[in-house]
């Protein structure tokens, strides 16, 4: 074993959902619900000629992390850019539903998500939007039975369309510097509205818009780490003792810090426009220091508002 | 889509106490393999998936050769691929046999 590399120094962007997994719990500690072995597959991909994957491409499960007990769900985002389907939704909705039914009763003590998709599936698009919908309102039940429920996104597909609102919803949100949370993808805007109101080839516009930093500095993110898993595990491990508890005051906050956060930069064009009226120093090289120069930066005002 | 299965008999069981294990991802180019310790010890069974039609005969080639090489005794190996060329067919098969190999 001594020549592989152990699974928590692993880059959280390169690793397959089952790496980031072992990675991110304490040793040995994960036990598989609804495994491979058990075939939950999609019913509806093969009638597009797909082969699909023996975990619909989401891992779900129960471990440590740090000593805490937690539900977690991994999505495998090269398997169809970790989209949404009808079994795949269901076993994530499954895993927040036992959460809730467990909260008080030696159930997991937080639900860890590690996001990394495009949204929903096109073959099976309605079951998907439904699947979206209801995780939603797990989440909900979830934090509001008091188990804090967190996203973690690094990976190549971010966190896009439902996967987006669905990391909104979340207690807290860690995010690497490859992580972009979403809802309507680049492509996606591009398609609809044209190349002049978003051109999706421009990947330092795409990551200024929607990637980790700019959503770290405007509240969207709690948390930016750097890409190793071990970086991830420490922000959870921290973050499901700190986590807020979820009541209307909650909302209310947030919807506060959000309604100011319009007020103030409603009308910035660009990323470095926020940076610049927020008052940071050199709001042009935002995307260009390091991740220590980045992490050094100040946020602006309200951004670390506690109100998610 | 296409699908078939590649039997074999082998001379010795595969080494290790593994239950079952899992490599790979279905993507472009790639695949995924599940194996499992469900055949009788001097048997083994790959089980073939896939999105590439036409290629029977070359997954056949590859796949018997992996059995002489490794020797695979009492495992049942499972492929949902997305168009790996062979030499990544192999590879797989090779490090699922691995897992399976490793203590837990």
């Amino acid at each position: 074993m001594s020549n592989l590399l152990q699974p928590h120094k692993a880059d959280w962007y390169e690793a397959s959902a089952r790496e980031r997994i072992a990675g991110l719990l304490d040793p040995t500690s994960f036990a598989e619900f609804l495994g491979p072995e058990q075939r939950a597959v999609s019913p509806h991909l093969a009638q597009f000629g797909l082969t699909g994957a023996f975990d619909d491409g989401i891992v779900v499960g129960r471990g440590s992390c740090g000593d805490h007990e937690v539900f977690v769900a991994a999505q495998e985002g090269q398997f169809l850019g970790g989209a949404f389907g009808e079994v795949h939704g269901a076993k994530l909705v499954g895993l927040l539903r036992a959460a809730r039914a467990g909260a008080g009763r030696g159930g997991p003590r937080a639900v860890l998500l590690l996001l990394d998709t495009g949204g929903v599936r096109l073959q099976e698009a309605n079951a998907g939007e439904l699947a979206i919908s209801e995780i939603i309102r797990a989440i909900i039940d979830v934090r509001t039975a008091g188990v804090p429920v967190l996203a973690l996104v690094g990976g190549r597909a971010g966190a896009f369309g439902g996967g987006g609102i669905i990391t909104a919803c979340c207690s807290r949100i860690v995010v690497s510097e490859h992580a972009r949370v979403s809802v309507s993808g680049p492509e996606v805007i591009e398609t609809n509205k044209g190349v002049e109101e978003f051109d999706a080839r421009d990947r330092a516009l795409v990551w200024r818009v929607c990637g980790a930093r700019t959503r770290y500095l405007t509240g969207g993110a709690d948390r930016y780490v750097k890409g190793s898993i071990e970086d991830f595990r420490e922000a959870a491990t921290s973050l499901i003792s700190h986590a807020p508890t979820f009541e209307l005051s909650t909302l209310k906050a947030e919807q506060q810090r959000l309604t100011e956060r319009l007020q103030h930069f409603g009308d910035c064009r660009d990323a470095p426009e926020i940076w610049r009226k927020a008052g940071l120093t050199q709001p042009d090289r935002i995307t260009d220091i390091t991740d220590d120069a980045f992490l050094a930066i100040q946020r602006p005002k309200g951004a670390d508002h506690d109100a998610r | 889509m296409e699908q078939f299965h590649v039997h074999g008999t082998t001379k010795r069981r595969a080494g290790g106490h593994r239950h079952q294990a899992i490599t790979g991802v279905n993507v472009s180019g790639n695949l995924e393999i599940l194996v499992e310790r469900a055949l009788p010890d001097n048997e083994c069974l790959v089980e073939v998936k896939t999105a590439v039609t036409g290629f029977r005969p070359i997954w056949e080639a590859v796949v018997q050769e992996f059995f002489v090489r490794s020797s695979p005794g009492g495992l049942r190996f499972s492929i949902n691929d997305g168009g790996a060329r062979p030499d990544t067919v192999t590879l797989r098969l090779m490090q699922s046999v691995q897992l399976m190999e490793n203590e837990r």
